[in-house]
């Protein structure tokens, strides 16, 4: 049994858990004070030798990217926070941030000192007005505290933060579409080379690093490097906060080390509702290919998922039981990739469009067996040919779930109709209305 | 311009505030268009005028950003934004049948506003809380764990002119100008307002100290 770990999550029980006041009490800006009397160079070290790898869903070792910032030539540099949380299935930042703004603050100002910046920024989803107020008094108070502003608890190091809220556009959480977003522009992707690293924010050179991966910083200078390298698998080190959601008896954030598996979080969070069986979860939230319950046991750490044929991703659980019809699921994600498409390149604007109006056509029972083969071509033009990784991330879901339920699809067709009783997926009871039956038929 | 005198000096003091905060004028413009959403209710041609001069930019520039984002409204917007989460976890988990009952309770679809300018109704995409699925949005404010039941409550009181009181967050649910005026940076006393942090957000930390499981430092 792996035990939890709460260290992000360990004060959101407390009183006033947001405030300064509480996250002082818990230790809160003593990592600030030890880097600043650090080196810099020292500080971007410790992040690499922690193992510390991005937990946006890239798993890009975070100390790295600090690394790969050009030397310093005397203009601006900047740190770029991804709070713009929004893949399906992914709610980890959106409470940290909510219940613990602090922690994220203090990251931002180590990580800032770390690479030289003066000027971080962080990019939160604008459809979440509490969070927002939280992060808005966060900055302050830290302001007021010294722990931000000019010549920052006597080092001569001055930061300011900047909290931006955005508009409500999935792709703005791809980096690149954040950065322009930020710039007061569509949310496009912008092609890579040249990486943010070397012209992001303002085509100077950037650091943009999602909210967990940031608040992790602050326990990696107070404990060190060892006491996070204990924690996880060889490649894959350190805590994360796994979010189960769907039908277990008790959804929520479980912060573990990395490798846990799914039975051992089912298990703490009471079992499968009623008792029934595990059909399928996504790993890593939507853009990632299906499990079943075959991989219960598959160490949650990135190598182990991968080697399964998915990606950790954001450790967003969404847990389907056996009334679960995988057609619905997979037509309503597309649906979802459609809608938050960019525009910008043609394999994701219009594959998108095609592959929602096949999955739809299908679950209504008016799809035919051909449908299902051109799912699997339309998402054939689209993976490794779109812009960027929205395109890839829309094709997770119906490629696995061919592969793993062909039969249902198929069942779809043969009976022209879904075989489902959507009611019995629900949380509550309720009469399946006939007329919205009849539209089906 | 239709702004009124004082109207348009209000605006240009929270611009130039807005403004403030970015080395480059153009990251103002997310920001600005929350502003004149909280004056006018959506993003109006006045208010795309406005943020042009004060990005120096052309409005037909300007219309192509807020046209990007699903959060600015191009028709005035009723007085509560009510997304019903219709993404896959929610909708599985009851958010097809609560979608259901809500539109036909106000009598409008998605993206549509009711007659009294109370309820923009939206099909939602996922919002970051699918541990407390199924999930409603009032004006961004969380409504956790919703049924048909509890969430025809919240319309109704909303459509009867009644305070209505998120799941997490502030004590009562501000208007839509209001929480737009938010959105644009501006703070509004309410940071320290809270219904309690919910079960789920707790779950594991419940676990590891009823084993007493702690990390290993």
């Amino acid at each position: 049994m792996t035990d939890l770990t709460p260290v992000l999550t360990a004060t959101w029980d407390a009183p006033e858990s947001w405030k300064l006041g509480t996250y002082e009490n818990h230790g809160g800006y003593d990592a600030l004070k030890k880097a600043l009397g650090m080196e810099s160079a020292d500080l971007v070290q410790a992040v690499k030798d922690s193992g510390l790898r991005g937990r946006g869903g890239a798993g890009f070792p975070t100390g790295m990217k600090w690394g790969f910032l050009p030397p310093d030539d005397g203009k601006p540099r900047y740190l770029v926070v991804n709070a713009d949380e929004s893949e399906p299935g992914t709610c980890k930042d959106i409470p940290t941030m909510m219940s613990a703004p602090h922690i994220l603050v203090e990251g931002v100002a180590i990580t800032s000192f770390a690479i030289g910046c003066n000027h971080a920024f962080i990019y939160l989803r604008g459809e979440v007005v509490h969070v927002y107020r939280r992060l808005l008094q966060a900055v302050r108070e830290a302001y007021a505290a010294g722990h931000l502003g000019k010549n920052i608890h006597g080092s001569g190091y001055d930061l300011d933060v900047t909290v931006h809220a955005g508009a409500g556009a999935y792709i703005c959480g791809e980096e690149t579409a954040l950065l322009h977003s930020l710039e007061g522009r569509r949310g496009q992707p912008r092609l890579k080379p040249p990486f943010p690293a070397v012209e992001g924010l303002y085509a100077r050179p950037t650091v943009v690093n999602n909210v967990e991966s940031i608040a992790s910083v602050p326990s990696i200078v107070n404990n060190g490097v060892d006491w996070f390298t204990g924690m996880g698998t060889e490649r894959s080190k350190g805590m994360g906060i796994f979010s189960l959601s769907g039908h277990v008896n008790r959804p929520g954030q479980y912060e573990a080390p990395l490798g846990i598996t799914l039975r051992e979080l089912i298990d703490m969070a009471g079992g499968m509702r009623n008792g029934n069986r595990l059909k399928f979860w996504t790993p890593g939230g939507s853009s990632t290919p299906l499990f079943t319950d075959e991989h219960l046991d598959t160490p949650l750490d990135y190598e182990s998922v991968g080697a399964a044929g998915s990606m950790l991703g954001t450790r967003a659980l969404q847990i389907f039981d056996e009334t679960t019809c995988v057609v619905r699921a997979v037509a309503r994600w597309t649906e979802f990739y459609k809608h938050e498409s960019c525009g910008k390149c043609t394999p994701c604007r219009e594959g998108t469009f095609w592959l929602t109006q096949i999955l739809e056509r299908l679950e209504d029972g008016h799809g035919t067996d051909a449908d299902i083969q051109q799912l699997l071509d339309t998402c054939d033009s689209i993976l490794g040919r779109s812009f960027c990784a929205l395109g890839d991330g829309a094709t997770s879901s119906i490629s696995s779930s061919v592969k793993l339920f062909r039969d249902e699809y198929e069942q779809h067709v043969t009976d022209g109709r879904c075989p489902f009783d959507h009611a019995a997926s629900a949380l509550f009871d309720y009469e399946t209305s006939p007329t919205a039956e009849e539209a089906h038929a | 311009m239709t702004y009124t005198a004082e109207t348009l000096s209000g605006l240009e003091r929270d611009a130039a505030e807005i403004l403030g905060r970015y080395p480059v004028k153009r990251s103002a413009l997310l920001p600005l268009l929350h502003l004149v959403q909280s004056v006018d209710g959506y993003v109006s041609p006045d208010g795309i005028a406005f943020c042009a001069r004060q990005v120096e930019l052309t409005s037909a520039e300007v219309s192509a950003v807020a046209t990007f984002y699903t959060q600015y409204k191009r028709r005035p917007n009723g007085e509560y934004q009510v997304g019903v989460c219709t993404n896959t976890l929610c909708a599985i988990m009851g958010g097809d049948e609560i979608w259901r009952q809500v539109s036909e309770r106000c009598g409008v679809g998605h993206d549509e506003t009711t007659a009294d300018g109370k309820v923009t109704l939206e099909r939602l995409e996922c919002n970051a809380a699918c541990d407390y699925a199924p999930v409603m949005m009032v004006n961004w404010e969380f409504f956790d764990n919703m049924t048909p039941d509890r969430a025809l409550r919240v319309v109704d009181d909303i459509l009867e002119g009644r305070d209505v009181k998120p799941t997490r967050g502030p004590s009562t649910v501000a208007s839509f100008k209001e929480v737009s005026r938010v959105l644009a940076g501006f703070e509004d006393g309410r940071a320290d307002e809270d219904q309690g942090v919910g079960d789920p957000s707790l779950a594991g930390l419940k676990v590891a100290r009823e084993q007493g499981w702690e990390d290993s430092k």
